[in-house]
């Protein structure tokens, strides 16, 4: 607590960081400036403790950081000062991460061995060397690129995961589906696919990760991909058939009685990094009825684009061509829509520009199974956020801190409820609601929509 | 015809699109000087704590009046030569109306306090108070915040995220003890002093405001003589409608302006709508000038009605209100008073660690429900409004209340204990039936379309 008046023109009463913090913050600064020296460093063959010391110190720092700020709190929402601080309201700090990451992107995906990726002959170096004993560890082959970012993926969505937990430790819904989401990146994404890679490894590769589907999976169905399940043995065969069920018969109906927020909000990884590292970018998504026109152009034509590759791919698979009238199926479909939609949209703008447009770009405007699973939601589907009656006095938290841009408002003031193809369920509106007005649920379809919605509180009117 | 409304709030802009939706001709002006488009007042706090900026406030898009021809003015009304049918300008312009909506809001009470014209004496209610305070706080290390209602506590949560101290004056023996029973009060003030580390003085008052050499606010005095140095003070001991400018015509004015059930006055063509106004005949158990957000809007939506062509009463339904004293929601429904007749009976639950509180009120011969305040626990407005519109017993509402229960999914629902206390208390045996969704349904159809 500041006792002296301050002149300056700046927050004149500054919170005092206190130990928690300050030892957080340090630590953190020792994983980074470890990760930051290694792109430089020469490192070869490097021992494991550089990485542990990494990977440790930041997912102790992040937690302890978090503890510090959060816990000499009262349980409840903590957005101060959110438009007033720099790296929230996009300015120099969030230009700098945003730049930083953006960078870091286009290295992995187009310039990997800028970043240390080593050839046959020669081995990694510098970056992706530092990862090499985990992966050797864990699968007895050296670190790909692909390995180090999904170390790095899993560490800030189980480090910042933990920071989020203990923001919203009001919200059981938030605890849920926190830890469920944090769980299934460490599992399911990272660690089981990782480890049944090294158990496989005269194997060619396929995708392990059990919740990762076609559409968001764009090479399911590409033929190397197809021929590496098919040639996989029990359990190509099993991944190949569960991918497509899933697609087929298992999103359909958990849609249909939970609506999208089962996967978006529960278990995919591209929301698992927006709802805990991203989260404190999630009021800067664009609100305006504009961006939502531009929502639903992009998404469904990313969707449309899937469709059409995929049955050109699967033309050339099962005819055994490379072409399709005279066109190059690789250059002109596979490659075109990886390059874009696969590496450019969902990586580089997706997660790059955080700071700018905030945490969901990549599911708003571009997730191709978002835009599926959005259909259902929309037209054929058990889940709504009820609006409580006449309760709203349009304050605009929950539009402000809709990350998928919703102007929630719009539909609270005037009593209706929101089913919109687009809400991944996070519930932030209704936490942040300060009159009880938002409720996610699912129930009966009867009545879900309501067209011509009246607010309940007079008595006069009852018409329609 | 052209429709000209004074005042761009809720009540006010209500009317405006109201009377668009049903009436696609007549030009509609709506003039204000406090802010060039729509903005919710009730999210004044917001803006201060960085939760969220001005822009975010406003409910709609700035292109939607144009769309909507809607023609905004921003500007002040100085008089209104009623039998011109004109308004007079600040700029100089003047406006001729066809029909005429007063929609002007409240201004702040100030209570003559010696001293209170001090640099640092602020009251909130509007942007330019905001832009007051932000300006004061930057130098201000203890407030002092003067009265006991919803917002004082608003102000006080304020300060707080600047990391001011606060000093919060409450005249009575609990937070807003002119409304909350005593156990809701209590469980606020211990709420307010040990979770927010405020210097909440009950039974205090406000006596006078001492001010340094340049008119800067240095320290206030208490009734019982206590000298507190601060550089800011709060007063917000509640408002008063905004008609001071019209007190001089012929409209007739009391504490507001005076209005039948149809928002007329007494001057042909001329309404109002909102906190302005003042009840002739006040709805059955209302009060004569009720002015709270929800009723604004009400009003606002009947006269856009009533404007439209179809002469429309202004009936409000069961009383209901809202707010966040901190971290603790609060919402009511119907008739919950600060001390029970003797006709009421009622029933409170408390949760033994939790800020979660309810207050069933209900006749003591009849044990039907008349109202219930809510804390920390969210509540289903149609169910409610339902069960106390059709006289549910306070039995009924216990065994069916997961019904009305509307927390988050995954939180606990406190349903068992409540009722088990309840059988405690009255010896009764009731059990809970389980949520279902067709009486919710019906309830909300009911609640809402009447049938």
């Amino acid at each position: 607590m500041a006792t002296e008046i301050n002149y300056s023109i700046s927050q004149p009463h500054p919170d005092n960081l206190g130990v928690w913090r300050k030892i957080g913050l340090a630590l953190v600064a020792v994983g980074l400036a470890i990760l930051a020296f290694s792109f430089g460093s020469g490192w070869t063959d490097i021992s494991g403790w550089y990485l542990g010391i990494c990977l440790g110190s930041i997912l102790t720092g992040t937690t302890m950081y978090a503890y510090g700020l959060y816990m000499w709190q009262t349980p409840g929402i903590k957005n101060d000062s959110v438009w007033m601080n720099d790296i929230s309201n996009r300015s120099t700090w969030a230009w700098m991460i945003g730049i930083i990451l953006t960078t870091f992107y286009i290295l992995l995906y187009w310039f990997p061995s800028s970043i240390g990726l080593g050839t046959e002959e020669a081995g990694n170096r510098g970056f992706v060397a530092l990862f090499d004993p985990l992966s050797l560890f864990l699968k007895g082959k050296v670190a790909s690129q692909w390995f180090a970012y999904g170390v790095l993926y899993s560490l800030a969505i189980i480090s910042l995961g933990f920071k989020f937990l203990l923001k919203y430790r009001h919200s059981r819904y938030h605890i849920w589906r926190t830890t469920v989401l944090m769980i299934c990146q460490l599992f399911l994404a990272f660690l089981i696919p990782e480890i049944l890679e090294g158990m496989n490894q005269e194997q060619a590769y396929f995708a392990k990760d059990l919740k990762f589907f076609w559409p968001l999976n764009y090479y399911f169905f590409e033929d190397w991909h197809l021929n590496a399940m098919a040639e996989g043995g029990s359990m190509g065969m099993f991944f190949l058939v569960w991918g497509i069920a899933l697609f087929l018969i298992v999103t359909p109906i958990l849609t249909y009685f939970l609506g999208k927020r089962w996967y978006c909000s529960w278990v995919c990884g591209c929301g698992g990094l927006a709802e805990t590292a991203g989260d404190p970018f999630r009021h800067l998504s664009d609100k305006r009825l504009s961006a939502w026109k531009l929502e639903r152009w992009l998404i469904h034509g990313v969707l449309v684009y899937i469709f059409v590759v995929t049955a050109v791919v699967l033309y050339g698979y099962f005819t055994n061509q490379s072409q399709i009238f005279g066109i190059d199926i690789y250059t002109w479909f596979r490659k075109p829509y990886g390059f874009l939609i696969g590496a450019a949209f969902s990586g580089v703008i997706g997660v790059g520009f955080y700071p700018l447009l905030g945490s969901r770009v990549w599911c708003r405007f571009g997730c191709p199974l978002a835009a599926y699973m959005g259909i259902f939601q929309r037209f054929k589907s058990r889940f709504r956020i009820t609006t409580n009656g006449g309760q709203c006095i349009s304050c605009g938290n929950c539009s402000t801190y809709c990350e998928q841009g919703i102007d929630v408002r719009w539909y609270a003031q005037r009593g209706q409820n929101i089913v919109r193809s687009s809400c991944v369920g996070c519930g932030v509106c209704s936490s942040v609601c300060p009159r009880g007005v938002l409720k996610l649920e699912n129930g009966p379809e009867q009545d879900r929509i309501n067209e011509k919605p009246i607010l309940i509180g007079r008595d006069d009117v009852r018409l329609l | 015809m052209h429709v000209v409304i004074i005042g761009n709030g809720i009540a006010g802009i209500t009317c405006a699109r109201t009377l668009r939706k049903h009436h696609s001709d007549c030009s509609i002006t709506v003039i204000s000087s406090e802010s060039q488009h729509f903005y919710s007042r009730t999210a004044l706090m917001y803006i201060y704590m960085g939760h969220m900026k001005y822009e975010h406030t406003k409910p709609y898009e700035d292109w939607f009046w144009e769309k909507n021809r809607i023609d905004l003015c921003f500007d002040h009304v100085v008089s209104i030569p009623f039998e011109n049918k004109s308004l007079q300008l600040r700029s100089g312009l003047e406006i001729s109306y066809d029909k005429l909506v007063i929609a002007t809001g409240s201004v702040p009470n100030r209570f003559d306090w010696p001293g209170q014209e001090a640099e640092g004496v602020i009251s909130l209610y509007g942007l330019q108070d905001l832009e007051l305070l932000e300006k004061y706080s930057t130098d201000t290390k203890r407030a002092v915040i003067a009265g006991g209602g919803l917002i004082g506590i608003e102000l006080a949560e304020m300060l707080r995220t600047r990391n001011i101290e606060v000093t919060y004056l409450v005249r009575e023996p609990h937070f807003w003890a002119n409304i909350l029973p005593q156990e809701e009060g209590q469980m606020i003030n211990k709420h307010i002093r040990l979770d927010h580390h405020i210097d909440l003085q009950l039974n205090a008052e406000l006596k006078q405001i001492f001010s340094d050499s340049k008119g800067r606010v240095e320290a206030i005095e208490t009734l019982s003589g206590e000298k507190i140095p601060c550089q800011l003070v709060g007063l917000t001991v509640g408002v008063r409608p905004n008609v001071d400018f019209l007190r001089n015509s012929e409209i007739e004015i009391d504490k507001g302006i005076m209005v039948n059930e149809f928002l007329e006055t007494n001057i042909p063509d001329v309404y109002a709508c909102g906190d302005c106004v003042q009840h002739i005949k006040p709805p059955v158990g209302r009060k004569a000038v009720e002015q709270v957000w929800y009723t604004g809007r009400m009003m606002g939506e009947c006269l856009g009605e009533t404007l439209s062509g179809k002469r429309t009463a202004y009936v409000p339904g069961v009383w209901f209100n809202s707010a966040k004293f901190f971290d603790i929601e609060y919402q009511t429904y119907g008739d919950v008073p600060a001390q029970c007749t003797s006709e009421q009976s009622d029933f409170y639950w408390q949760h033994p660690s939790k800020n979660a509180a309810l207050h069933f009120v209900y006749g003591k011969e009849s044990g039907v429900i008349k109202g219930i305040n809510s804390f920390g626990i969210r509540l289903r407005h149609a169910v409610l409004e339902q069960w106390i519109k059709e006289h549910k017993t306070v039995e009924y509402v216990l065994i069916h209340f997961e019904d009305a229960w509307f927390e988050p999914e995954f939180h606990k629902n406190y349903i068992h204990e409540i009722i088990s206390e309840f059988n405690h208390k009255t010896g009764s045996g009731l059990k809970a039936n389980k949520k279902s969704w067709h009486r919710i349904l019906s309830n909300i159809k009911k609640a809402t379309y009447g049938h």
